[in-house]
């Protein structure tokens, strides 16, 4: 490896086997070796390719307002028809998107946003969360954009896998039917963890 | 442009905005049979971005044609395998 660097060949070792003088010669593996070792290791990262199977992507959806239950919905959606196997972990206000009564009436906080066009003082008036929300209904039905269910009911068609953590539907009092069939329940972090721990794409929204 | 292939089926996206192009986009397709090319035909501009990464980042699917006219967008995808 060595002769070929300026020092090694500038002064004396002109000698065929100068790679080797460190090395027994009994110690160098034989151009048949090699290829079997390599032959060995293409097989064992083949193995440890195929055993994965496809990619994989880990959403963790923490929020339930209207805006934040969009991200990983669209984003899971698309990674199913990227081909990825998706699972989406919810915990707290999370759930609310999986919540069948609860996804339809999502609804949208005019407070804590300055880009709203009303000032914090007037949006935190009674009733104007209701109406921030009905002015962003109208524009998700005017320019087409799907509902939350329909994603919801679009990535459950496309195999996402859903989990609504098991603490959360106990500290919310929800009840396992309240959710959409197919739903994953009885679920916790460490399912959560194992999950991010195999996949590609690991998102916590 | 008539065709260096046949368009076995077409999806009509129009009005539909993201993600929905590329999810109607890959259900139709697994309907195909390998060989056949679906031409989608979308309103939003995002697809001609979406589709061309969708298509990319797929096995068994081929970005063959995009086509851009009058607020409409045409994408010609086919199944590979």
């Amino acid at each position: 490896m060595s002769t070929d660097t300026p020092d090694a060949s500038a002064g004396e070792a002109q000698t065929e086997d100068a790679s080797t003088e460190d090395v027994p010669a009994d110690e160098v593996p034989s151009r048949a070796e090699l290829a079997a070792r390599v032959d060995e290791l293409e097989e064992a990262l083949a193995e440890a390719t195929a055993e994965d199977g496809g990619k994989k992507m880990s959403i963790i959806a923490t929020k339930g307002t209207l805006d934040m239950a969009y991200p990983p919905l669209i984003l899971a959606s698309t990674a199913a028809a990227f081909g990825y196997e998706v699972t989406v972990f919810t915990t707290f206000w999370g759930l609310d998107m999986l919540h069948e009564e609860r996804s339809k009436n999502l609804q949208l906080s005019s407070v804590g946003n300055p880009n709203m066009p009303v000032p914090n003082a007037v949006a935190a008036l009674p009733g104007m969360d209701r109406v921030t929300t009905k002015m962003m209904e109208k524009r998700i039905t005017d320019n087409d954009t799907a509902t939350i269910e329909e994603l919801l009911e679009t990535s459950l068609e496309m195999g996402v896998e859903f989990q609504a953590c098991q603490m959360t539907i106990e500290l919310m009092d929800y009840d396992e039917d309240d959710f959409y069939d197919g739903v994953t329940t009885g679920v916790g972090a460490a399912t959560a963890i194992q999950d991010m721990a195999e996949a590609d794409i690991q998102l916590l929204v | 442009m008539s065709a260096e292939f046949d368009i076995a089926e077409t999806l009509d996206v129009k009005g539909a905005s993201c993600p929905m192009p590329v999810v109607k986009t890959k259900s139709a397709i697994d309907d195909l049979a390998p060989g056949e090319v679906l031409e989608v035909v979308a309103t939003d501009p995002g697809s001609m971005s979406d589709i061309d990464g969708w298509a990319d980042g797929t096995e068994g699917v081929e970005l063959v044609d995009q086509t851009e006219g009058d607020d409409v967008y045409n994408h010609y995808v086919r199944k590979t395998e």
